[in-house]
């Protein structure tokens, strides 16, 4: 019966139900894009590490090296000798993998990022390793062959038996052409992590590349780690960043947190002000409850005269601003999907890191149940204005 | 068997400039159950508040209502709603329909509060008034000959012990007012409902066999000399 009346009323007033429902939209999906991309994107970045648990680098900050080596954004701040990578492959104590990484150069934009084959070795994530499409091979140490990120491949639409000439730069300048060859000879399966994005080269061959300064052709940008223990990680940076002036030991995982801490007063405020505009909504509800009410007083009164109580007539105004909400807070999981989606979208595709935008969340039940008890609760007041509404004054026309 | 008793009801109105007037001083009066009487009166004479009093949307100062077994005058609120959801059917001379209500969904609200909605029985009641056609109408779309049938259909949809008219023809032109006013007692003779119309028209009061004149029976009324 009350599901009948409200129906009735949300349908007579279907704009206005319209507009209101769809401010709340608004809300909702900007509240839980607020809250929830953050924490997914920061579980998604520290979900894409390569499997390394630290990268050595030259002195400098440690979220510059991570975002360089790892995430393959960012510049490198600078070179290290090949010694200081013999000496942590040789320390068998702490580090149980190091890889070198040297950056430099792109091809349309694509980085070209040397390395040796231990490096698709690594478990990127549990019980995962980089693999090769079929019909590929890995790039022999020294040799101009090169590897292929899924992405890079399907992009540049490059296949094994290809070949391309490098640029120096990490941003595409056609004038920077260097005159080598590189044949392609492998192109990896989509692994949804940077190396994706990435054309792999023998590191030899980077460091080789014509063109480049002879003095640096044994220097790479930094060594990735992966530690015996766990416990080793922060004890080895430790020692490392304290005990010498001219390297930095950067853990990759609690950098990528600290960094996504760093925008917590952003969520703060954005979610402050998309609290705001859920309040803005819960208005919008009374408002436009409120300013039918003259209207509906005379409805009012004739379901009043046909035996409906005064706490049928309160109880169909509160359903109906609860159904509003209902109805915006479904509008509002449309929104975050859209913005999200897009957000994850464009991640994906500059960075080859994949965020699950619905990745559970207690956003997801907080943000549309605090909405809709706000919107049945903005109800009461024109749901009291029904309950007060004199039948017999109002069974008459007023002109 | 007496349906309808009123003793020594006073109804007072309290004006604007917080005054207060008796509308209604009635010494006593009756209906019986399936009998159909007409009640004139003069404008002001209290004939809409006496039928907003017996349908227990307004409450008396003074004196008894008593409805079939039921006190009017004693019971409370939700009581009175119950009351006239079960027992009571009301045309109004301005209808009262639903505006976002199809024709048989505006029938069925007369009986949803009441013993609950049976669409077979409402669509009935339609095809009795010669809407069997119209049921998916809305009010907007009906000429006000046939709105005002929706209304008497309404009014007897939760099967009435009462069925209570004020003015139902004064908006009708002659020819649906001889109409309306012979659906109404013809209605309420099938379903054994008494019947208490309000009018001032004299074409309407001469139909009845049984009349009563508020401005002789209310102490209070212009014609009274009283108050008002």
């Amino acid at each position: 019966m009350l599901a009948h009346i409200v129906t009735k009323s949300l349908r007579q007033h279907a704009l206005s139900t319209l507009i209101t429902a769809g401010s709340i939209a608004l809300a909702t999906g900007l509240l839980m894009a607020v809250w929830a991309v953050k924490d997914q994107s920061m579980r998604a970045f520290t979900n894409v590490t390569g499997g390394f648990d630290a990268v050595f680098g030259p002195r400098g900050s440690e979220l510059n090296l991570v975002l360089f080596s790892v995430f393959h954004m960012d510049k490198a701040p600078g070179t290290l000798p090949w010694a200081d990578y013999e000496a942590l492959r040789k320390d068998r104590r702490n580090i149980k993998t190091a890889v070198p990484i040297v950056v430099g150069d792109n091809f349309k934009n694509f980085r070209i990022v040397g390395t040796t084959t231990n490096y698709f070795g690594v478990e990127y994530q549990r019980g995962r390793r980089l693999a090769l499409q079929s019909g590929g091979r890995e790039f022999a140490e020294g040799a101009q062959e090169a590897v292929l990120g899924s992405f890079v491949a399907s992009r540049l639409g490059l296949r094994v038996g290809d070949v391309f000439q490098p640029y120096h730069g990490l941003e595409y300048d056609p004038s920077q052409k260097h005159e080598a060859d590189y044949l392609v000879v492998g192109i990896l399966k989509a692994s949804n992590t940077p190396a994706d994005h990435v054309i792999w080269i023998p590191v030899l061959g980077a460091q080789n590349m014509p063109g480049h300064r002879a003095e640096a052709a044994t220097d790479i940008s930094a060594v990735l780690l992966q530690f015996n223990s766990a416990a080793q990680g922060p004890m080895f940076a430790d020692q490392v960043n304290k005990g010498t002036r001219d390297k930095t030991v950067a853990m990759i995982a609690p950098t990528v947190t600290r960094f996504f801490q760093r925008f917590e007063w952003l969520r703060v405020v954005l979610g402050a002000m998309a609290a705001l505009v859920a309040l803005v909504g819960a208005g919008g509800i009374l408002a436009s409850l409120y300013n039918t009410l003259n209207e509906r007083r005379r409805e009012l009164a004739i379901l009043r005269a046909l035996g409906a109580r005064r706490t049928t007539v309160f109880g169909a105004m509160v359903l109906e601003a609860a159904t509003i909400s209902v109805l915006g807070v479904l509008g509002g999981f449309a929104v975050y999907a859209v913005c999200v989606g897009a957000a994850a979208h464009f991640v994906r595709q500059h960075t080859g890191v994949v965020i699950d935008p619905w990745e559970a969340s207690a956003v997801f039940i907080v943000a549309p149940v605090g909405i809709v008890i706000a919107g049945a609760a903005a109800g009461v007041l024109p749901a009291i204005k029904a309950y007060q509404t004199d039948v017999a004054e109002n069974l008459v026309p007023h002109s | 068997m007496l349906l309808l008793e009123i003793r020594d009801l006073r109804k007072d109105y309290r004006a604007p400039d917080g005054t207060t007037h008796t509308v209604l001083d009635l010494p006593e009066f009756t209906l019986a159950a399936q009998q159909q009487m007409a009640l004139s009166g003069s404008s002001g004479s209290g004939k809409t508040t006496l039928l907003h009093c017996i349908a227990g949307i307004l409450v008396p100062e003074k004196g008894r209502i008593r409805l079939g077994e039921c006190d009017l005058t004693a019971a409370s609120e939700a009581d009175r709603d119950r009351l006239r959801a079960a027992h009571v059917g009301y045309i109004f001379q301005t209808f009262n329909l639903l505006q976002g209500y199809t024709c048989l969904e505006n029938v069925l609200m007369g009986m949803a509060f009441g013993r609950g909605a049976d669409p077979k029985f409402a669509a009935s009641l339609l095809q009795r008034v010669g809407l069997g056609e119209k049921l998916a109408h809305r009010p907007r779309q009906l000429s006000v000959g046939q709105q005002q049938r929706v209304a008497v259909a309404r009014a007897l949809a939760n099967r009435p012990q009462l069925v209570l008219a004020d003015e139902p023809t004064g908006n009708l032109d002659a020819a649906n007012a001889r109409e309306a006013l012979a659906l109404i007692r013809e209605i309420c003779t099938e379903n054994k409902a008494a019947l208490l119309l309000v009018s001032h028209d004299a074409g309407v009061l001469a139909a009845f066999a049984d009349r009563r004149d508020l401005d002789q029976l209310n102490r209070a009324a212009t014609g009274h000399g009283g108050a008002r």
